[in-house]
């Protein structure tokens, strides 16, 4: 049993398959659609250039081949751990032998945007697009609360459809959570040139508005007129159904290297939980991305498919260093690595291509590709084999990366 | 429709009816063919959706990109006829084309 049916459930659906696993498998998803891409949502989807059904990630002729049973619509209630079952919000109770939780995460609400309001949105799924697209009108005045990934991408799309476009961020800078300020920087300049305004150390205390936003209320009883707001304050898991149930949890549910939570009987994967790292010394970590949705998919799928059946010698999926990417205006971010921890930055290349290296003891630990597509595949297996490189190697833009890593030194060995 | 047969590294092969304009990758993916993972759905970001082009077909296609050939430079196993399969576009001119996938994509 998967609930939740996103692109980490639909992945472990077909994973477990591919695994050879004969049992049934149902797919449990509360929206009204098969699996499909997310990253798209904030950018082509949102600009209209990317119909709904290139969202899919698989037809649904793909799920009836693999016999993989999907209920879209289905709200679970509660997992009834001692009978191993789920209730739905039908009342009807579901068994299961092994469930995989993949209910992914929610956007996050400030204490003053709890309500249903027009004009205030988040954007977090195809109706969330559907529900803001027909507002993204030229001339309408929009409210970014956030310059995180999804305030951005956002913004862009914004001007690109011709809204005056003011953004809001606590921090004093866009990404602050994730990027070093040099990327930050860059992004700042980048919006700007497009129109964007910022207001930075921006303390939000409330919208306005009763039916429909008519702007935000600053922490000094200002207020900033506007159609429409987003927010964009970053996500939480969805892991209510399983603190319920007593599982484990702590900013996500908690499991380990099988993606199993503190119920032998129970996995999580994707956004909604917090697994080691084995890149990072098996630092936990919760990360909503693609490639962290297809690994642990893949992870857990690899272990279930594995206990059913431990005669068939089953290949265990590769790990990879965690890797996200934003696509902004003409501009192409990828993100190799986690940087926290770094103690060394160093820039190769310069003006709008350049990558940003980050490194711990010379350990390059997590770079950031903007405009330089090419620099990304030899990054990523910098990172991945947690190879040490001389600054004045990585800088030298005349050497291209396939060189730089055959003058990379032996790898930094495990800690663990 | 253009016709495209994906044949897996142990020779197992499957037919699709892909949808003209999707890439190579998309129809594949749609159709869960195994053997094309696509983990980044085609932002041309993961080189892991190799393939290798069938030598007949080879001249039908536009060269690799810049960036699609900084991709490949990094896969496995890279032979002369190695593709992204995301970066190719179906057109009527591919109807029937022949792409065989990797032992491995990562």
């Amino acid at each position: 049993m998967i609930l939740g049916a996103g692109q980490a459930g639909g992945e472990a659906a077909f994973r477990l398959r591919a695994n050879g696993f004969s049992g049934a498998i149902t797919l449990l998803g509360e929206e009204p659609f098969l699996p499909y891409q997310r990253p798209p949502l904030s950018k082509a989807h949102l600009l209209g250039d990317m119909a709904v059904e290139a969202l899919f990630l698989r037809e649904s002729s793909a799920f009836e081949a693999a016999d993989i049973m999907v209920h879209t619509g289905a709200r679970a209630e509660a997992i009834d751990r001692a009978a191993r079952e789920i209730r739905l919000s039908t009342g009807e109770r579901l068994g299961y032998d092994r469930l995989i939780l993949a209910a992914g995460s929610s956007a996050r609400r400030p204490g003053f945007a709890r309500g249903e309001l027009q004009g205030l949105h988040v954007l977090r799924s195809i109706a969330d697009v559907a529900r803001l697209r027909p507002e993204m009108r030229a001339g309408a005045r929009l409210a970014v609360i956030g310059a995180g990934y999804i305030g951005l991408e956002v913004a862009a799309i914004a001007r690109k459809l011709g809204l005056a476009v003011t953004v809001f961020e606590a921090a004093d800078r866009p990404l602050a959570r994730v990027a070093h300020p040099m990327t930050a920087r860059f992004f700042r300049d980048l919006h700007e040139t497009h129109g964007v305004r910022f207001e930075f150390s921006a303390a939000i205390a409330g919208i306005e508005g009763n039916t429909r936003v008519t702007g935000l209320r600053r922490a000094d009883g200002s207020v900033f007129a506007c159609d429409l707001a987003l927010l964009g304050i970053g996500g939480i898991p969805e892991s209510g159904l399983a603190e319920a149930a007593g599982l484990a949890c702590d900013n996500g549910i908690v499991v380990d290297d099988s993606m199993r939570s503190t119920d032998p009987a129970i996995f999580a994967i994707g956004d909604c939980c917090r697994r080691p790292i084995p890149l990072y010394d098996r630092r936990m970590e919760r990360l909503e991305s693609v490639h962290n949705a297809l690994e642990s998919a893949r992870i857990a799928a690899f272990v279930i498919a594995h206990e059913a059946d431990p005669e068939t010698p089953h290949k265990a999926p590769m790990l990879e260093a965690p890797w996200f990417w934003s696509d902004q205006y003409d501009v192409k971010l990828q993100i190799v690595g986690l940087s926290a921890g770094h103690d060394q930055i160093v820039l190769r290349g310069e003006g709008p291509c350049f990558t940003l290296f980050y490194l711990m003891s010379g350990r390059v630990l997590a770079a950031d590709c903007i405009n330089m597509p090419g620099d990304f595949p030899g990054a990523r297996k910098l990172v991945q084999e947690r190879l040490r490189v001389a600054p004045e190697i990585l800088r030298d833009t005349s050497l291209p990366m396939k060189e730089i890593l055959r003058l990379a030194a032996a790898p930094v060995a495990q800690s663990q | 429709m253009p016709k495209v047969t994906y044949i897996e590294h142990n020779g197992k092969e499957h037919v699709v009816d892909a949808t003209l304009g999707a890439s190579v990758m998309d129809a594949a993916v749609k159709h869960n063919i195994p053997g094309i993972d696509a983990d980044c759905g085609g932002a041309c970001a993961c080189a892991t959706c190799h393939v290798y082009v069938d030598e007949a077909w080879l001249g039908q296609l536009d060269k690799a990109g810049a960036m699609e050939q900084s991709m490949l430079d990094f896969a496995n196993e890279v032979e002369t006829n190695s593709r992204l399969s995301c970066q190719i576009k179906l057109t009527a001119a591919l109807d029937g084309l022949v792409v065989r996938m990797p032992a491995s994509q990562h």
